[in-house]
Parts: C-alpha cells; sequence; structure tokens
C-alpha cells in the first residue's frame, strides 16, 4: 500500500500527485552569489557544453540535463554552484536574512540551506549551523569551505537544547528550522524514501520537530522570524507541529511571497483541527512545478 | 620529504605540536590543539609559544599575492590543531567551545607557510602576484592532482594556481612550484577529472 494515497483528500488531483511521484527528479544547482553570478554559470557551463535549463521562478537556479554530473564541472570546482534540490532553495528564501544578523541554522548538515543563507547576507554577520550527526557535520564544514564563507560557526548538539553559551549568550535575530523528518516529498530523488514509513515513526519524529521549532523559537528574539520546514507531507509534521508552537509560544505565522505553485496550509487532518493561520504556510507537492515535495511555514516571535 | 624543504601538509610537525600540547608539565601556556584559541594582534601581545599572530598572518597574504591588507579588516583569525589557522568573519569569545569557525585558511608552524585551497579559491582572485594561470590542458591535470610543467620564472613556493574560465581568471588550488614544475596540491577529496 503506497503511503502516499493518505495524501489524496489533500491535493487537487491525485492522479497526477502519484504519477509525478513516481517520475526522477532533474538535478539542480543554485549559484553561489559568493563567488560567482548566474551569468557567468551559464557561460562556464556553456564553455564545457554542460545542458542546463533555467528555473521560471529564480534566476540562480539551474536545471542540469540528465547526463551531467556536476561535481565534475568547473562551476562546482570553483565553489559557484551548490547542488540543491529546486524547493530546498525556498526557506532561506522566505528567511530573508540580512548582511550582519545573526541566523541561526539548528539542524544544518549537510549545508545547502547555510550556504544560500550566508551568501544572502554576503559572508557578513553570524550564522551559527548547528547538527547532532558528527559525519554530516564534516560535510557541511567541506561545502561551506568550497562555497567561500567564512561568517559561519558550527556546532554539535541536540538541537532540542541547544545552548547560546559558546556562541555569545545573544539570541538570534532568526532562524531556519529545517527538521529531520519523514522525507515523504525525496520520493522522486530517493524511491526507498518511504520503504520503511510507519504512522509510528511518523508521529515520533513530529515530536523531535516540536522540540526544536519549541527551541529555536526560544532562543529568536522579540520580533524575530522562525521559518520552519520540512520534506514531507504528513500534516503531523507540519500544521500540527505550528498548532503546537501557536498554543506554547508567544508567536505567530505569517505570510511570505513565493513563485512557485503552490496549496495553502490545511486546517483540518483525521479529525484534529488547527488554527487558521496555517494557512499561511506553503505546501509544495511534485505536481506543481515537477519538483520535490516541501512544506514552509515562516513565524514571528511576538515583539 | 622534498630536497627542497618546502613540503605541502606538514603531518609529522603536526605530530610533534601536538605532543606539545599535550605537555603539561611547564607553566607557559602551549597550544590546545582541540580548541579555537583566537591569534594574538602582535608578537608583543603573544602568550602561546609559536602561535603565529594576526599581523604575521595578514603580512604574509599581502606579501605573497599582493593582496590589500584591508581586505581581512572583517576577519579574526583563530588557532585550531597545531598551526592551523582559521579565518572568521566576526567575533566570539575566546576561546571558542565550537566545532568550527569560518574556513581553515593557512598552514602556520613550519617553514614555508602553505594556504588553503578553499582560502586562494576564495581570496585568491585579487591576488596580483604568485599567481600561475594554466593552459586548459594543464588546468585539467592540475585539478587531478597531478603536476605540470607550465613555464614559470617567477618565485619558487606556493603559488595560486589559475584559469581561464568564462571570461575571467579563476583561482583553481595551491601549486607548490620547484625544479621547474608545479606539483598540484589539489587535496583528495577536491580533485576532479572533468
Ligand atoms: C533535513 S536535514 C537538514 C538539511 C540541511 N538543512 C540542508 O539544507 O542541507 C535534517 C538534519 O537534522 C539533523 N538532526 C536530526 N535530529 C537532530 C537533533 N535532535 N538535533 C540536531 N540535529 C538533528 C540530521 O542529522 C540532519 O542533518
Amino acid at each position: 500500500m503506497d503511503p502516499l494515497a493518505r495524501y489524496d483528500p489533500l491535493v487537487d488531483d491525485p492522479a497526477a500527485f502519484h504519477a509525478a511521484c513516481d517520475r526522477p527528479l532533474p538535478s539542480v544547482v543554485r549559484v553561489n552569489g559568493l563567488a560567482s553570478t548566474p551569468a557567468r554559470v551559464r557561460r562556464a557551463f556553456e564553455e564545457a557544453g554542460v545542458g542546463y535549463e533555467p528555473v521560471c521562478w529564480h534566476d540562480g537556479l539551474f536545471r542540469l540535463a540528465d547526463d551531467v554530473s556536476p561535481g565534475n564541472t568547473w562551476p562546482f570546482v570553483h565553489g559557484w554552484v551548490y547542488g540543491q534540490e529546486e524547493v530546498s532553495a525556498v526557506p532561506a528564501l522566505a528567511l530573508d536574512p540580512e548582511p550582519g544578523e545573526r541566523v541561526f541554522d539548528p539542524c544544518a548538515a549537510p549545508g545547502s540551506k547555510t550556504t544560500q543563507v550566508a551568501a544572502l547576507m554576503d559572508d557578513r554577520g553570524l550564522v551559527v549551523a548547528n547538527d547532532n550527526d558528527l559525519g554530516r557535520l564534516s560535510a557541511l564544514r567541506a561545502n561551506a569551505e568550497r562555497c567561500g564563507v567564512t561568517n559561519v560557526a558550527v556546532t554539535r548538539s541536540d538541537a532540542r537544547n541547544f545552548s547560546l553559551s559558546p556562541v555569545g549568550g545573544e539570541r538570534f535575530d532568526r532562524a531556519l528550522v529545517d527538521v529531520p523528518c519523514s522525507c515523504e516529498g525525496t520520493v522522486r530523488k530517493n524511491p526507498d524514501a518511504l520503504e520503511d514509513w510507519s504512522l509510528d515513526h511518523v508521529e515520533g519524529i513530529a515530536g523531535v520537530q516540536t522540540a526544536i521549532l519549541g527551541r529555536a523559537l526560544e532562543v529568536t528574539r522579540a520580533g524575530g522570524t522562525v521559518v520552519y520546514a520540512t520534506c514531507t507531507f504528513a500534516p503531523e509534521e507540519n500544521e500540527a507541529v505550528l498548532q503546537h508552537a501557536l498554543e506554547e509560544y508567544d508567536c505567530h505565522v505569517v505570510d511570505f511571497e513565493l513563485a512557485l505553485k503552490h496549496a495553502p496550509g490545511v486546517t483540518k487532518w483525521k479529525g484534529e483541527t488547527y488554527d487558521d493561520a496555517v494557512r499561511q504556510a506553503k505546501r509544495i507537492y511534485p505536481h506543481h512545478n515537477d519538483t520535490g515535495g516541501f512544506f514552509c511555514a515562516k513565524l514571528e516571535v511576538a515583539a | 620529504m622534498t630536497d627542497d624543504g618546502l613540503d605541502g601538509d606538514g603531518q609529522g610537525r603536526d605530530g610533534a605540536a601536538a605532543r606539545d600540547a599535550g605537555d603539561g608539565g611547564t607553566d607557559a601556556p602551549t597550544n590546545d590543539g582541540q580548541r579555537f584559541d583566537r591569534l594574538p594582534a602582535t608578537a608583543a601581545d603573544r602568550v602561546v609559544d609559536g602561535r603565529a599572530t594576526r599581523r604575521e598572518v595578514v603580512d604574509w597574504w599581502v606579501d605573497r599575492f599582493g593582496l590589500e591588507a584591508a581586505t581581512f579588516d572583517s576577519h579574526t583569525f583563530w588557532e585550531k590543531g597545531a598551526g592551523k589557522v582559521w579565518a572568521f568573519a566576526g567575533e566570539v569569545d575566546s576561546p571558542a567551545g565550537v566545532e568550527g569557525l569560518g574556513m581553515t585558511f593557512l598552514r602556520t608552524r613550519q617553514e614555508h607557510w602553505k594556504p588553503t585551497t578553499n582560502a586562494v579559491q576564495r581570496f585568491g582572485r585579487a591576488a596580483t602576484r604568485n599567481v600561475v594561470v594554466l593552459e586548459e590542458a594543464d588546468a585539467t591535470a592540475f585539478l587531478a592532482g597531478e603536476t605540470v610543467e607550465p613555464g614559470w620564472d617567477g618565485d619558487w613556493g606556493y603559488l595560486v594556481a589559475a584559469h581561464d574560465v568564462a571570461g575571467g581568471v579563476e583561482p583553481i588550488g595551491v601549486g607548490l612550484y620547484v625544479h621547474d614544475e608545479l606539483r598540484s596540491r589539489m587535496p583528495k577529496g577536491r580533485r576532479r577529472e572533468p
């Protein structure tokens, strides 16, 4: 039984949804603005005969032809591009950090969003990139260095009880909470993603997500921004986690602009009802834009 | 070890310095290879023996590659690991209890200091000397870790190896120029065969 069938009541076109989930995903690179520009990356791909296509909603993302292995191209070697799924570029844009701010990335490895956030900050200010997995942190360090990022401090801890003291004790202006999840939205990249799917796992991981988001809200200053993201469809891991945050913390959900086609957050699921505010969260389904699946919400800590 | 005394990664010295770090027998502070300590501003501020100073680090890049000293105005420098200097675009208290701080930048505590590949990629674009621009075939061989013979009548020692790509010169990595050849110092994990 296909676990994704449980979302049929939520999607506009279930047949298209399932068909898209069965197709492989094109590989996508994001231009690293610290090292290059979209125009120069295009030119380097053209010189090398690398097939690419721009994406319509963002000039710094390119879909590569199927025969290209991005890691072996000059733009990758020079740190001009980072291999990153198209939808995974959304949360850093929603976060919209400014140069000079303090930003928290509690579940950061291997660093696709960390490096994107650092580039949006023009490598100024501080990004605290935390993860609890040492092996993945070493990949993060390598990726950040390849991108020429120098404003990142890397910490290793359980994000549920992250401590501010090693990083100056001061709260953050923004946090990008990209939690571990059941990864249903990555089936196109990794067809085995659903093999171990179980409701128990979904509910268990939702507990971890709730605690990580809660801690991020605690260490963000009044008036600061917290973006919550998953690559999964399960409302238990998405709207239900937001609902909990709205009940326990002095924060609210806010809208953000997104040029990709998307659906609003859901307010009813399996007998549960969520605050109307979660409708401002965005659900991105694979058949909408021929991407992976994604969920992203923007919160503000009350001033 | 090469006969010119300019070897790449200072592995042996690492071990020696690590033993120093473990030596609790003397009163003078020694380098603790496990944590980030901020570099002293100048030699007069130096407490830990053998630690490079901020001024020496900046001067080294200015002398070797002709960078403006102001390039590094907003960076702080740190030592973690024997002689390994990190560049961080910010301030935290020293010693810093973190796993990483900015990027590894320069290998000191050895006769010839050596920039990292990532530092050269990040800062080497502005270099005005000791940059060798490789023909495309040599650039590709260099990236794969091979020694090339680009024809260079400048200094021996560590050079920025670069090539022309998409309308500009872009650094690839660090090469050691000795005996009329340029030895690629691309780390294993960064070698590629495009
Ligand atoms: C979705 S991935 C993050 C991807 C990353 N943000 C990126 O853009 O490259 C989730 C990460 O959370 C980490 N993680 C899981 N549980 C954690 C916890 N309790 N504390 C901190 N990190 C955790 C995992 O090791 C994993 O790297």
